[in-house]
């Protein structure tokens, strides 16, 4: 049995946010789960698959986010209790339904948790999902450690179930991958019984009074939250500042105001219940103070909100002077830190905290010697040799062509190490929808050929619609599916191409090559590994006009790394190796940019890195003078990374 | 008791998996733990940093605060240099492994991988204590570089002071890891050890 479906509770526990989010959710008697995966909310839905196992519970990894809401949603119709997770740019995707659905509402416990990203650590964008709860009339939670993580979802099951509408939980990047200490409580004993009751319908009509009943639903739960454990304040009776804290910005303002000394002088109203706002608790804080700083993240949500509120009240509250992301004293963008609220608070006060000297010792010391370090594909990334493919067929081509990039790993070819390929990036799918435009414009002068990349999982999730789309409309698209069978950038979570499910159950694979041929279009397929013979395919390709597919196939260099490994050893000749005289201009190193091939700057000459090659053997023909070697081994090197027990 | 530790290296090095072993020895013991994890594009050859926060009283904040680590391990040595001067102090002991992993635009020979003996000597001129230790290469011989984050963690609880011990982290290995690997494990974790335990004496 996994740690995390343990029966018995008041166990203290390492967890990770989104494992506390999962266990949260058991406790809370969740029995559907579903979701996309998206960095960084993964971890929730793997974690509750693994306890799919133990215990009486449905865990799924849907096609994608609007899937995923709506599946769990039937739970929730059906009287059970059911949970969605998904990152910031899933809720964009999910959003038309979710809309609806807080003016039809719901019946079991029905969670959604968007974990956003702030400072895009792994994330097209730095989007504020909040903002969705106060636009569909969600009543919103913001837990600010991993152990409120758990109490606020294990809670929010029951606030959903009183008020019969969706709860949004909010965490983002830093409190999802936070481990810490949680004290985990015991599981309720479950005996689901769903059923659909046909004479309480779920839809929007009528329009104007279901929209009255949801904005009651709101007040309702406001009320809830004027007494919520969730909401705390530290700090004197009559602070000079008050600071409005939520999520993990509450842990650094705690700390900052500690390590400046201004416990006597800094209140912290911290609020878990952010939307809407407990107005009644808000008010009595506000009249302590005149001057409020806010920490938040990402957007100005509860700066804006408490600032319209506090106009209400007028003079009930008095004059204000806030210090937030309108008056520039917090940064607008991207995400805080303790050294930024000390910063601020410090700004207030007029307090430096900065270890200054050893700053300016070491800032003299280094200079500019520290390189950034750029982002690559793995060594062995299929994904390095279908660019390499591309580049040099759209050199081949000379007319000026591009890629239209998509969402996954991939998403590095706007890079060196994708060869910088890739002139535009969105949304999941977009590459694809974008290409269809493209494809229509040759009436208007455009002569450009354009390639667009997807992967498999991004195709199922976003793709499809797209390539129909070309179809109906015969638009010149060019689609390469990158199939590497995983969702490798979110941590090789199956699909409907990979023939296992989130629960491990195996499932027929949908094949991309019979699902593009049955729409009617051109599909071909090739090798990756291969860069020449698939460089010619695409330079073929586009050549021809309509919609086409190439499906370049080649499984995850990582997935490979722990299914049997690589079947060479590489090495570079050393006398064919000419270095600077060649003039190649270290094609190998300045070019291919493998992590596993580099420069000897004694010799000069190109190396293997031994440590890092793992001997996929695409470089052997990028040499001009066949200097690098790839020898063939008897047993290849199984990756030594090392398996879990449970 | 409170105690700030970074592990800095780049994605593949182990580091996650390091700090959770680290964390769940830690909480067995009774300790307050908070482990922040930045890996974001990581697998991808980027830097990854583990904020690792010990205490007996409560937990701390995911980010540790400005110049405020105790302790820093670097499993690689450009990345060790690189958070000197937002975290370190005169007062930090650091751990760095001495196997330089070249980024990208190094290999491309667009920027200069610093010299080694000059990380060496500014880790060492601005930290209480520097431990430049050889640990790749022991890996290696030892079965793989992956077995350099156990080498690390071994050299790391030999430290005076420092409240988890290979002892304490063995009992964890054996609760997660399969049979097979755990020799090869304890043996990494010795190794450290008695890296440490040389120059001590």
């Amino acid at each position: 049995m996994k740690i995390i479906s343990q029966k018995k509770g008041e166990v203290d526990l390492l967890l990770q946010g989104n494992e506390a989010i999962a266990r949260g959710a058991i406790e809370g008697g969740v029995i559907f789960c579903s979701g996309y995966p998206g960095n960084p909310s993964s971890e929730i839905i793997e974690t509750l698959a693994g306890a799919a196992n133990d215990l009486p519970i449905y865990v799924e990894w849907s096609i994608n986010e609007k899937v995923a809401m709506e599946a769990a949603t039937a739970a929730s119709f059906a009287g059970c209790r059911a949970l969605v997770s998904m990152k910031q740019n899933g809720v964009n995707v999910t959003s038309d339904f979710l809309t609806n659905l807080t003016l039809s509402g719901t019946k079991g416990g029905l969670v959604l948790v968007s974990c956003d990203d702030p400072g895009g650590i792994s994330s097209t964008n730095e989007e504020d999902a909040r903002i969705f709860a106060k636009l569909s009339g969600i009543p919103l939670l913001e837990p600010a450690t991993p152990q409120e993580a758990l109490e606020m979802t294990r809670w929010a099951f029951e606030l959903s179930e009183s008020i019969k509408n969706i709860v949004m939980i909010r965490s983002v990047s830093r409190l999802s991958h936070t481990r810490s200490n949680v004290l985990i409580h015991d599981l309720p004993d479950l005996n689901p019984k769903a059923c659909f009751d046909t004479g309480a319908p779920f839809h929007t009509f009528p329009v104007v009074s279901k929209h009255r009943a949801r904005n009651e639903k709101l007040n309702t739960a406001a009320e809830l939250f004027e007494n919520s454990p969730f909401n705390r304040y530290d700090g004197p009776d009559k602070p000079d500042l008050l600071v409005i804290s939520s999520g993990c910005s509450w842990n650094y303002a705690m700390e900052s105001v500690k390590i400046l000394g201004l416990e006597g002088k800094v209140g912290i109203f911290k609020i878990g219940t952010t939307w809407p706002l407990p107005k009644t608790l808000l008010a009595k804080h506000l009249k302590t103070c005149d001057q409020i700083l806010f920490a938040e993240e990402t957007d100005p949500f509860i700066e804006d909100n408490v600032k319209s509120f506090a106009s209400d009240l007028g003079k009930g509250v008095g004059l204000k002077t806030y210090f937030g992301k309108a008056s520039g004293d917090v940064p607008s963008c991207g995400e805080l830190s303790p050294a930024c609220l000390i910063e601020i608070i410090g700004n207030i006060f007029g307090i430096s905290h900065k270890n200054r000297s050893y700053r300016d010792k070491i800032s003299a010391l280094i200079k500019n010697s520290v390189p950034p370090r750029e982002f690559g594909f793995c060594p062995g990334c299929p994904h390095r040799g279908s660019f390499y493919a591309i580049k040099t067929a759209l050199l081949r081509d000379n007319r000026n062509g591009f890629v239209s990039g998509d969402i996954g790993c991939y998403t590095l070819g706007i890079w060196p190490t994708g060869f910088s390929q890739v002139k535009s990036v969105h949304a999941m799918g977009s590459g694809a929808g974008l290409a269809c435009g493209y494809g229509k414009l040759e009436q208007f002068g455009f002569d450009q050929p354009v390639i667009t990349v997807c992967g498999d999982s991004t195709f199922f999730h976003a793709g499809i619609a797209p390539l129909i789309n070309a179809k109906f409309n015969s638009s010149d698209i060019l689609l390469l599916i990158l199939d590497n069978s995983a969702t490798a950038m979110t941590g090789f979570q199956p699909h409907p191409g990979t023939g296992i499910t989130a629960m491990g159950h195996s499932a027929e694979p949908v094949d991309i090559e019979k699902l593009c041929r049955s729409i009617g279009v051109t599909v071909k397929e090739a090798d990756p590994y291969d860069m020449e013979n698939t460089a010619g395919m695409i330079y073929d390709l586009m050549k021809k006009s309509g919609p086409r597919v190439l499906i370049l196939k080649r499984k995850c260099a990582l997935v490979q790394g722990r299914e049997g490994g690589f079947p060479y050893r590489m090495h570079v000749d050393q006398d064919k190796c000419i270095g600077e005289v060649c003039g190649c201009n270290r094609y190998c190193t300045r070019i291919f940019r493998c992590p596993g091939l580099i420069r000897d700057e004694q010799t000069q000459k190109a190396r293997i890195d031994e440590v890092i090659c793992v001997g996929c053997g695409i470089c052997a023909d990028i040499c001009p003078q066949g200097a690098i070697i790839q020898e063939k081994i008897d047993e290849p090197g199984i990756s030594t990374s090392l398996p879990y027990k449970g | 008791m409170s105690v700030n530790l970074i592990i800095t290296g780049v994605g593949g090095q182990g580091n996650v998996l390091a700090s959770q072993i680290l964390g769940k020895a830690a909480v067995r013991k009774g300790l307050k733990v908070t482990i922040g994890e930045t890996f974001g594009l990581s697998q991808r050859g980027g830097p990854v940093m583990s904020h690792i926060r010990l205490s007996k009283e409560s937990n701390a904040g995911p980010i540790i605060p400005p110049n405020a680590a105790h302790i820093v391990i670097g499993l690689e040595p450009l990345e060790a240099l690189r958070i000197l001067e937002e975290y370190a102090n005169a007062g930090t002991v650091f751990i760095v492994n001495s196997r330089p992993i070249y980024p990208l635009n190094v290999i491309a020979g667009e920027v200069q991988y610093p010299d080694i003996e000059w990380i060496r000597s500014v880790i060492s001129q601005s930290a209480k204590r520097l431990f430049w230790l050889e640990a790749t290469s022991m890996a290696v011989d030892l079965g793989g570089p992956i077995m350099l984050n156990m080498i690390m963690l071994g050299a790391l609880c030999s430290l005076d002071d420092f409240p988890i011990t290979c002892r304490d982290i063995k009992g964890v290995l054996k609760d997660i890891f399969e049979e097979s690997k755990l020799e090869l494990n304890y043996r990494a974790l010795d190794i450290g050890e008695s890296m440490i335990s040389s120059i001590y004496n």
